[in-house]
């Protein structure tokens, strides 16, 4: 008996025996489709939030009004009202502040926009013209807002390209038309290009207006929500965060840098908190991910282990007909080797389907981890293999009587 | 006549759990080429353990055996496993046919393991099943066999490899007498191409067809005859 007759004599046992392959199967499938969705999403997860955050630009600096610990009240991430457009200016003509290169006040909210036809709620931001530089808005078409636009208070807007389409369409040039935000008209004079940033920040459903239309017309407040500082060099950062710091806490006549009313970000903190909640995420996505493995785990090693007794009595009868033990043990082995690399294979095709379809619904970039297919693959093709090999040899060393006896 | 099979003091105990059984116990006897031999005895006497153990599937406690000139308590399990491939035909007391299987594929079994080529495997198997008055059902799984049927199944899985000795464990056991009487004209057949056939039964009737009966009695041989109840003698 040559190892093709053998591999027939196993790929016949596995088709006799449906059920239990198919089970057996089922069970390698499910553990390692799902260990490949599950690693893959949270690695999906984890990149989107990281290139969100770096899209925002690694000399960034966010300046948020409110401290973490403001007398043991935390005033929540931009609640507080202590920074003002007057704040910002001062730190870009300071002369001690010698590592800026530009600073863009902000005040973001959300509201509702309309145009004769359609309606979307958006996110509004006032911004000056250093908005363009500080966060790399490059125009499609038109005109970004300017000095004078916001000295003068105009009633202009500079457009998103997804909000551009929401509004009017996808063929239709936006810029020259009016929307108006808050029951207020604006003329749109400028277009951005597209960011294709996705979900968190995203940069392309957005509409800007002069910071000061925005504080007076729109909301009527006299505060802003964020000042993005651009330093000159990314070795700045640490001293431009110092500089900054320690002028507004003059500006702000405060002396103990514990009573900050403002808080300064650099992207790499923003980084490192993200990459703490998304790397909690990706652990808890792995703990379910091992979790299914167990299952399918256990589900091989049932089914196994359930048609023991059948299949130990199978083996007493081909040894009772003249079957070498080496070679009953060789065809089991390779039963169990056809049934996890098959269902290895399809539980691979399942996986990285789920999870390139999912990632495509929820738009997360789509990854495949190498060692996630290799460690649930490892994890089921062991299960498998021992759980097929090890009873066929314990029962290719009974005697062909006590194999057929046994119960 | 050349002894083919030479059985000295074989015992059998059974050890589970701190129970002894002594299911055989000091069974001497020998039998010639081309003999048809009947083993009878009560119920629990130790008829299938000495069966086993003359096929080579289980090994006897005590006392030695012979097929030929081979002390077989002696082979290496590989020697173990050609000997029931070449010289042994058992037709087991509970057929054992493998399930889901069809009737062709539980005859070709045994050719398998002897290395025969597919193409001569499936000529002999249809040529056994023929034999046995089976022609008509080679395809049939075992579920879809009568009782007699698998019977015979299992009688031509027995013949397959043209063994010197065919062992049957109550062969007509499960079946009708129509088809019990069909089963022993098979056997006789064969006995008078040459086969030496060994067979346990409980019905003097069947034992009737054969030239000699082994009578087993609590594990150990109560008498030896020749048929026409002629003392054969312990050998
Ligand atoms: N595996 C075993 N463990 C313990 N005792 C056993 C075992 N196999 C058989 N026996 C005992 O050995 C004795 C002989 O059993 P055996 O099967 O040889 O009887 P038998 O003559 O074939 O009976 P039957 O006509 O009912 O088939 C019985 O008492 C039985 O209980
Ligand atoms: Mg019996």
């Amino acid at each position: 008996m040559d190892i093709g007759e053998l591999f027939l004599s196993a790929l016949e046992a596995l088709s006799l025996n449906k059920m239990r392959t198919f089970l057996a199967a089922l069970g390698i499938v499910i553990g390692i489709g799902a260990v490949i969705a599950l690693i893959s999403l949270g690695q999906s997860g984890q990149m989107s939030v990281q290139s969100s955050i770096q899209s925002l630009g690694s000399n960034l600096l966010t300046v948020i009004p409110g401290s973490q610990r403001s007398g043991g009240v935390n005033t929540g991430f931009g609640g507080a009202t202590s920074l003002t457009y007057e704040d910002a200016k001062a730190i870009a003509s300071s002369p001690q502040i010698t590592t800026v290169a530009a600073v863009s006040p902000e005040l973001q909210r959300r509201a509702q926009v309309t145009t004769g036809a359609n309606n979307t709620n958006t996110q509004i931001i006032g911004v000056t013209p250093a908005y363009e530089t500080v966060h790399n808005i490059s125009l499609q078409e038109g005109n970004f807002i300017s000095t004078d636009n916001v000295d003068s208070m105009s009633k202009v807007a500079v457009i998103g390209p997804t909000t551009a389409s929401d509004l009017f369409g996808d063929g239709t040039d936006p810029v020259g038309q009016t929307v108006r935000i808050n029951k207020i008209a604006f003329r749109i004079i400028g277009e951005t290009v597209s960011k294709g940033g996705t979900g968190f920040g995203n940069q392309d459903d957005l509409i800007m207006v002069p910071l000061t239309s925005a504080q007076k017309l729109l909301f009527g407040v006299d505060y802003i929500s964020s000042i993005a500082v651009q330093a000159k060099d990314a070795n700045d950062m640490t001293t431009a965060q110092n500089q900054i710091g320690y002028f507004l806490l003059a500006r702000h006549h405060l002396s103990d840098p514990t009573q900050a009313d403002f808080s300064i970000f650099s992207q790499a903190d923003i980084l490192g908190a993200a990459s703490q909640v998304t790397g909690t995420f990706t652990s808890l996505l792995s703990g379910i991910a091992a979790i299914s493995l167990l299952v399918g785990g256990i589900g091989i090693m049932n089914i196994m282990l359930v048609t023991v007794i059948e299949r130990t009595r199978e083996i007493g009868l081909r040894k009772a007909l003249g079957a070498q033990a080496n070679l009953i043990v060789a065809q089991f082995l390779i039963e169990s080797i056809i049934l996890t690399f098959g269902g290895g294979v399809l539980g691979m095709i399942l996986g990285t389907t789920l999870s390139y379809i999912i990632a495509k619904v929820i738009s997360l970039p789509f990854t495949i981890s190498l060692s996630s297919i290799i460690t649930a693959f490892g994890v089921s093709a062991a299960i498998g293999i021992v759980f097929g090999w090890y009873p066929a040899r314990k029962a290719a060393n009974l005697s062909p009587i006590e194999a057929l006896r046994y119960e | 006549m050349a002894t083919i099979i030479q059985a000295s003091h074989l015992g059998k105990i059974y050890a589970n759990d701190s129970v002894n059984t002594v299911a055989l116990e000091d069974v001497s006897f020998s039998v010639n080429k081309g003999e048809f031999v009947a083993i009878m005895g009560p119920s629990g006497s130790g008829k299938s353990t000495l069966m086993h153990i003359i096929g080579a599937l289980d090994k006897p406690t005590s006392g030695t055996y012979y097929i030929e000139d081979t002390e077989v308590n002696k082979l290496p399990e590989n020697k173990l496993a050609e000997l029931r491939n070449k010289k042994i035909g058992f037709v087991f007391q509970a057929f054992n046919l493998l399930p889901r299987t069809t009737a062709l594929k539980n005859v070709m079994l045994p050719m398998i393991y002897a290395g025969i080529p597919k193409a001569e495997r499936e000529r002999r198997a249809k040529e056994m099943l023929t034999i046995v008055g089976l022609a008509d059902r080679m395809d049939h799984t075992s579920s879809q066999l009568s009782g007699g049927q698998m019977q015979r199944v299992a009688i031509a899985r027995a013949l397959a490899m043209d063994p010197a000795i065919i062992l049957a464990d109550e062969p007509t056991g499960n079946i009708s007498s129509v088809q019990a009487g069909e089963i022993m004209k098979i056997f006789t057949d064969l006995n008078k191409k040459g086969h030496t056939i060994i067979m346990i039964t409980h019905e003097p009737d069947i034992a009737a067809y054969t030239k000699r009966v082994i009578q087993l009695k609590d594990g150990k041989l109560a008498s030896d005859q020749l048929n026409g109840h002629k003392f054969y003698g312990h050998r």
